[in-house]
């Protein structure tokens, strides 16, 4: 379960929009969201492509501007992207001229800490990412989870408030994604980090979350909001996950969305 | 990387170029023995040689060397430095593409010793006129490859950095640089070669000193020898750069970003 409710919420988002206006047409990829996550929460968004679940973590990650609404982040009003908000890429994020200690600790460069400081937290994040044999190699030396584990430790490296994570593992072959779900399972009860998880695998969204947003497209937004209330450590191939994870498919295509749906390819 | 140095593979491709060099000077040999043209024309490779060997050692080359690496180190430096901050305006900025760049576009496309009357009207037959040449032989090539430079980085690369809170300072330095550096071992290399070439078209035409003089030099006293010699100090040079300098930016950019074969 979910560390409880005790705490208030870290992120609020009321009536948040976000229009874009082209020449051609207009699109309303996020439409009226109105959201709460609490500390330490593990949120997961579902939905097909198009449905405007990565614009909406860009406005999270204060890389992209609302037309209308507010979004409130630990009590103060999101003017802009900020490491206590850190967002882990589908791909191609690393920076292929360091090699993978240098990128662990890009994120604490900018924030200036201290060399010694930093080879010590990087040292820290490496272990848990089991990377640490690894440091020294180039990132076009790396497989695709292992890019996405250097991904998760600089994110993680800055300890961040809130960690947003878009598709993180979408381009991951099965038993790469599974091995890598299992060790963000571990990482986010050893840190405690509150986690905006985008996918468009409900299995995973069922394995990982406390909750689950199912976003529809045209206009971008939250159909439903379904707790997902497992045992915790889950594994993916019990009957429960599996059984969660197709109740949110039915909710994902009991509506007039369904061909969309199957046509940007669920998987289960 | 010592070991395969000496490598097997490595010693037959070593003889193969020996081979090669060894054949253009035995025919070159052959036609000077054939008395086709007049030897003070046609000169034979002991001749340039002896040119050559006469000319380092009084000084003469040296001095030439010299002279031309102090106008294009001045020159080449400055390119850089003005290249790089133009091509990385263009490169971020829409609105200094859309104006400044297409004005690199343009200027581009001159030769670069046509700036040559221009230098010597402002600044007349002095040290300041070539270096002017110089510059602006090899300026464009660079921006426009940083700023190519600039707009390959992904996207994606560049939002990480936001995303940390980097500023625009700090994402120009530890992304916008290093990240650019792929397109600019291109356009250092290109850039280069045209600040030399500009280099020695601008020595022939009046300065004292350097290469491209000493040519000049070698053509009014009717001394074929001579011009050969300085001529292979040139082509030497170049490629000294080329393969050391240019060739070990090349390389170290192709193992970091993967993009060497096998």
């Amino acid at each position: 379960m979910a560390p409880s409710g005790v705490l208030g919420p870290i992120l609020t988002l009321r009536n948040v929009s976000r229009r874009f206006v082209s020449s051609r047409q207009n699109t309303t990829a996020v439409q009226d969201v109105s959201l709460d996550i609490r500390e330490g929460e593990f949120v997961c968004v579902v939905g097909p492509s198009g449905c405007g679940k990565s614009t909406l973590l860009n406005l999270i990650a204060g890389l992209d501007k609302p037309s209308s609404g507010q979004l409130v982040f630990d009590g103060n009003p999101i003017k802009g992207a900020g490491a206590d908000r850190v967002v882990v890429f589908q791909d191609a994020a690393l920076y292929p001229w360091l090699n993978v200690r240098a990128n662990v600790e890009f994120g604490l460069r900018i924030k200036r800490v201290g060399g010694k400081e930093r080879r010590r937290i990087a040292d820290r994040y490496l272990e848990i990412v089991n990377l640490r044999q690894f440091e020294r190699a180039l990132v076009h030396e790396l497989s695709g989870g292992m890019k996405q584990r250097v991904q998760l430790a600089r994110a993680l490296a800055v300890e961040p408030r809130m960690l947003l994570m878009d598709e993180p593992f979408a381009a991951l072959d099965a038993q790469t994604r599974d091995a890598l779900q299992a060790e963000l399972q571990e990482i986010w009860q050893r840190t405690g980090a509150t986690i905006f998880f985008i996918t468009h695998n409900v299995r995973e969204a069922a394995l990982l979350s406390d909750r689950v947003l199912v976003m529809t497209p045209g206009p971008g937004r939250i159909k439903a909001t379904i707790p997902v209330p497992l045992q915790r450590p889950r594994d993916p191939d019990t009957h429960a996950v599996v059984d969660f994870a197709a109740e949110i498919r039915r909710e994902l295509q009991h509506d007039e969305y369904t061909s969309k749906a199957a046509e940007s390819g669920y998987v289960i | 990387m010592l070991s395969s140095a000496f490598s097997i593979a490595n010693f037959w491709k070593l003889v193969r170029i020996a081979l090669f060099y060894a054949a253009i000077i035995a025919l070159w040999q052959l036609v000077y023995k054939l008395e086709i043209w007049s030897p003070y024309l046609f000169p034979s490779p002991k001749e340039v040689w002896d040119a050559l060997q006469r000319n380092v050692e009084n000084g003469r080359i040296w001095d030439a060397v010299n002279g031309s690496m102090h106008r294009l180190a001045i020159g080449f430096t400055l390119a850089f430095i003005i290249g790089m901050t133009i091509g990385v305006a263009t490169g971020t900025m829409k609105w200094v593409d859309e104006t400044l760049g297409t004005l690199v576009l343009g200027l581009q496309s001159l030769p670069s010793i046509t700036w040559l009357p221009l230098a010597v009207l402002w600044f007349g037959l002095t040290e300041k006129a070539i270096v002017f040449v110089v510059l602006m032989g090899s300026i464009f090539a660079i921006a426009i490859s940083a700023g190519d430079g600039v707009r390959n980085i992904p996207v994606l690369q560049r939002r990480a950095a936001q995303v940390f809170g980097a500023s625009r300072w700090q994402t120009i330095r530890y992304v916008t640089l290093p990240g650019m550096l792929p397109s600019m071992a291109q356009g250092l290399k290109l850039g280069w070669s045209f600040s030399w070439r500009s280099l020695m078209a601008g020595e022939l035409l009046f300065v004292s000193a350097g290469l491209g003089h000493l040519l000049q030099v070698g053509r009014d006293l009717n001394d074929m020898p001579l011009v050969l010699a300085v001529m292979a100090v040139i082509v030497a040079i170049g490629l000294a750069f080329d393969r050391l300098f240019f060739g070990q930016l090349d390389s170290w950019v192709g193992h970091r970003w993967g993009l060497r074969t096998g």
